[in-house]
């Protein structure tokens, strides 16, 4: 190496990274901010709920059931067991978030998985692969998510399970169409003309390009997940009373529509707000994660 | 004489966004009826975005269009609602270089051209189909009656481009806009799309502005040449003059890059480094950073539109004749 | 001449047709169909033709990002398989293509990318950064300012300058350049082809230069293949060819060509029609669908390379093969002879 050489290696002007420019070009997007502030207050909701909440989430008293919004000391109202809304609402995002967040994240790892060996590897095992998703994907995910938590049986552990199968489908197509799209652009052929394994490809030059649009997809499935999450324990599939859950709260309160409206519909408003959140900062991703834009 | 078919007067064009960019900055030409004009450019160069201004093709919202355009007589900048429906496709058309963008994939050759002449000319339906099928024999297709029923994805690349000349020109236009129109083309269909074009130019007495970045191309088809450089013409002239004796350093360049009959082995009289960003307005000649024989003063001032006969003009300070020669 | 650098022989790629409901085979690309071809070392060998000729599929069978169906690529005179690796085979054959952006792994910066290809080849990392910003001195570009940029934030001809960094990387013999050129503006072309000539000469590298533009072609070229429908149809000297073609293809090639002057301008096209598909490509010389001079025997016989009167020049065309039936056969080689 030339003297100047190891000068250069000591000054070389480094470019930002896509990942920082993806996050600054993310942050200067005010409502994908604004969503993220929203999902951010509900994690800390969910971990804080025991010292931010005003009362025991279980116990009630049947005295004061069904209290409007407002009403002194219960700030939004009682149940119809006479529990705290507020309180259960708080405590509610732990298991909500739970059940929504966590079926997409490990259906992220596994479906992207399946979908970057099919999409790479391409041919017969594409074909076997894909055509077994194909399957699944047949079902509408509601009926999917109903029929295998029925048929594993009502809990938080099964319904998890079951919301895991139904997102791993979706997320494997797209992984697989994306990677099959990278694996034909020319800096793949040209990392295969530098005697690179098949292995080396995939983690340095498809990982890195594929990953970005999943993720993207992923965090949009979460709303999905929210509300198919909520509809299982509505269904009495999922979490079991007296667990605060949203969907189970949304259940239990819907006789309690006609006596106090703005009560029942409370948690569903909890399950708006973080959907709706989780889709407008998937949204801001796909944007931000645009290059050329 | 006659006013011109196209007048343009120092256009500018801006686009607004993440980034503002002076893609055109100060374009004069005028074009009678019946003359063909190619503009010369490299990409970026400002020659594709003049020609969308002539049919107002540029999104509306985030361009910042200055200067005068006036097509046969109106006022383009002006033009609205029906005026500016009947201005495209009717006085001036365009063809481009992807042709699926002028053709719609779900309509047969013959129904997409009878849609148009019965838009602009209120024609019955087997009316707009006779032209069709008129259309598509002036522009050479072999058996025109079967291909009037073929969509376009069934048809060949030069077929293709040949099926959108004859959508373009339905309505007569008395201004062609073309687009690079031959750049994807192979070599041996390239020079037949030409002599079609030249040929259908001079058969419907139109006049047409070719933008290209293919001399050998604009040779071919122009009988004036406007060399564009930073959205900016640098140069103008006939074919004859332009090519046979270059004014502007950067014509010059391009000749030469051009290879055609170049010396083996003999390097290449490369322009070195490459076009400006055009995030501003420029101030000074755009092509002083690259040119080999700048002189003091090219960064600093911009260089007057140096005036060499007829129809001749030179960006270029060293164009002007010295005083008192 | 001493044994050439490379040789190709029978060198032929069909690709199946897929389609319908179960994916059968529909058809099938006749892409590279028996071609043969030496390249001696230090030369650089154009090839020319229409989309559809064959001429990038050949460039991937000779870095063996295809497998060839039949046919023996011999480097240095070992061939592909029995004698050399694919392993070998790539470092001594590398390949820039026309897309400079798409060459590019986005999310890789120019030094990554470039040192890529020697780590995985075993070289230890601080080393391969090393060389990789030697490269990048090499074809022009500073490493201080460029090491750690990205591909999109390169103009189009110093991306295409860092694909020529990468493709030296691993010191090879032979560098394909597929269209390296084409999608570069004029200016900007010229200055590539500069660098080119430059390396070249410094580092004794062979070329093989694939381009549809005839001129640079010209320029660049020792000598000059002419493919159509995934065959040979000429092969000789640049100069020879240029001047004297004597395929009726190669004719209507460079007759094609834009005239460069005003007042010679090209009457009349020297073919009708598009290149035909290679899916089903016609019987005997392929070309004698569009061919003027066409003969019965045209359509009925393949003629194969014939060995032209000139060293080194081969056409295939029934024209030049004295009693091969064509009704000007004899007549026209004895006027070339």
């Amino acid at each position: 190496m030339t003297a100047a050489t190891l000068e250069a290696i000591a000054k070389v002007e480094k470019s930002p990274g896509y990942w920082s420019g993806v996050l600054r070009r993310i942050a200067r997007d005010p409502v994908a901010m604004f969503a993220l502030c929203v999902i951010v207050a509900m994690i800390l909701m969910a971990v804080f709920a025991p010292w931010i909440a005003p009362a025991d989430p279980y116990r009630g008293q049947m005295l004061r059931r069904l209290r409007p919004i407002g009403t002194a000391g219960f700030p939004l109202g009682t149940d119809e067991l006479g529990r705290d809304m507020l309180t259960r609402l708080i405590y509610g995002a732990r298991l909500s978030l739970m059940m929504g967040v966590t079926p997409v994240i490990i259906a992220f790892f596994i479906g992207s998985a399946i979908g970057i060996t099919a999409g790479y590897v391409g041919g017969k095992l594409n074909s076997a692969l894909m055509r077994t998703i194909d399957v699944f994907f047949a079902f509408p995910s509601v009926l999917l998510a109903i029929a295998l938590s029925g048929a594993l049986g009502a809990g938080i552990f099964n319904g998890l399970l079951s919301l895991t199968i139904v997102f791993i489908p979706p997320i494997a197509r797209i992984a697989e169409s994306v990677t099959t799209a990278v694996r034909k652009i020319e800096y793949v052929e040209a990392a295969r003309a530098s005697g690179a394994s098949g292995f080396t490809i995939v983690r340095v030059h498809v990982l890195g390009n594929v990953i970005g649009p999943i993720f993207v997809y992923a965090t949009g499935l979460i709303s999905v997940s929210l509300i198919l999450a909520s509809g299982l324990s509505f269904l009495g599939l999922g979490v079991k009373p007296p667990e605060p859950e949203w969907g189970l709260m949304l259940n239990t309160l819907r006789n309690a529509i006609y006596v106090q409206p703005w009560v029942a519909a409370l948690p569903g408003l909890m399950i708006f707000i973080t959907s709706i959140s989780f889709n407008l900062l998937s949204d801001g991703l796909r944007s931000a994660m645009d290059l050329k834009a | 004489m006659s006013v011109p078919l196209v007048e343009l007067d120092n256009l500018t064009v801006r686009f607004h966004g993440e980034r503002t960019v002076h893609a055109v900055n100060g374009v004069s030409f005028t074009l009678k009826a019946g003359e063909t004009l190619g503009i010369l450019g490299e990409s970026g160069s400002g020659k594709s975005v003049t020609l969308k201004t002539l049919l107002r093709l540029l999104p509306e919202n985030r361009t910042e269009i200055g200067g005068g355009v006036r097509v046969d007589g109106a006022d383009i900048l002006k033009l609205e609602g029906r005026a500016l429906a009947d201005h495209r496709g009717g006085t001036a058309s365009m063809i481009f270089q992807d042709p699926m963008l002028a053709l719609d994939p779900v309509y047969t050759i013959g129904e997409q051209i009878a849609e148009a002449v019965i838009r602009h000319e209120g024609v019955s339906s087997a009316e707009g189909m006779a032209r069709a099928l008129d259309m598509l024999t002036r522009v050479r297709i072999p058996s025109p009656e079967r291909r009037l029923k073929a969509y376009p994805h069934e048809m060949s690349g030069g077929m293709r481009q040949r099926a959108m000349i004859a959508l373009a020109l339905a309505c007569r236009p008395k201004l062609l806009l073309a687009d690079e129109p031959t750049t994807a083309l192979d070599a041996t269909v390239q020079i037949q799309i030409l002599l079609l074009l030249r040929d259908l130019q001079r058969e419907f007495g139109m006049g047409m502005i070719f933008v290209t970045h293919d001399i050998g191309v604009a040779v071919e088809v122009s009988d004036r040449v406007a060399v564009m450089y930073a959205g900016e013409i640098v140069e103008t002239g006939s074919v004859r003059d332009l090519i046979r004796d270059p004014r502007h350093p950067y014509t010059k360049g391009l000749l030469a890059a051009n290879l055609h009959g170049a010396v083996k082995g003999a390097r290449l009289h490369a322009i070195p480094g490459a076009p400006p960003a055009l995030a501003e307005a420029p101030k000074a000649c755009s092509f002083a950073p690259r040119c080999p024989v700048k002189v003091s003063g090219c960064d600093i001032n911009r260089p007057p539109s140096v005036a060499l006969g007829e129809a001749r003009q030179v960006r270029c300070v060293l164009a002007a004749p010295a005083p008192g020669a | 001449m001493s044994a050439p650098l490379l040789s190709v022989s029978g060198l032929t790629k069909h690709f199946p047709l897929k389609g319908g409901l179960f994916g059968r085979s529909t058809g099938t690309v006749r892409a590279v169909d028996g071609i043969t071809f030496d390249v001696a070392e230090g030369e650089t060998l154009g090839i020319v033709g229409e989309s559809g000729c064959g001429k990038s599929t050949t460039a991937r069978l000779l870095v063996d990002l295809i497998t060839p169906d039949s046919g023996s690529i011999r480097l240095g005179g070992k061939e592909i398989g029995p004698d050399l690796s694919v392993r070998d085979l790539r470092r001594q054959v590398q390949m820039v293509f026309q897309d400079s952006y798409a060459s590019l792994n986005p999310r890789l910066t120019m030094e990554d990318a470039i040192s890529f290809g020697p780590m995985v080849g075993g070289m230890v990392g601080h080393k391969a950064v090393a060389l990789a910003r030697d490269l990048l001195a090499r074809v022009g570009l500073d490493p201080a300012r460029f090491a750690g940029r990205y591909p999109h934030e390169l103009s189009g001809g110093q991306r295409q300058r860092v694909n020529i960094a990468r493709a030296l990387a691993f010191s090879p013999k032979i560098v394909v350049l597929d269209e390296a050129v084409s999608a570069l503006d004029k200016s900007v072309e010229a200055q590539v082809l500069n660098l080119l000539a430059d390396l070249k000469a410094e580092l004794g590298l062979t070329y093989i230069f694939i381009s549809h533009d005839l001129n640079v072609v010209r320029y660049m070229s020792d000598r000059v293949m002419v493919m159509y429908l995934g065959q040979v149809a000429e092969i000789g000297p640049v100069e020879a060819l240029y001047s004297a073609p004597a395929h009726p293809y190669s004719r209507a090639l460079l007759a094609a060509m834009p005239s460069m002057d005003p007042d010679r301008r090209t009457m009349e096209a020297p073919l009708a029609g598009d290149p035909p598909n290679p899916i089903n490509p016609p019987p005997g010389c392929r070309f004698h669908t569009r061919c003027r001079l066409a003969d019965t025997v045209c359509s009925g016989t393949d003629p194969g390379l014939y060995v032209m009167p000139e060293a080194g020049h081969l056409a295939a065309c029934h024209i030049h093969i004295p009693g091969s039936g064509h009704r000007d056969a004899k007549s026209r080689a004895g006027v070339t002879a």
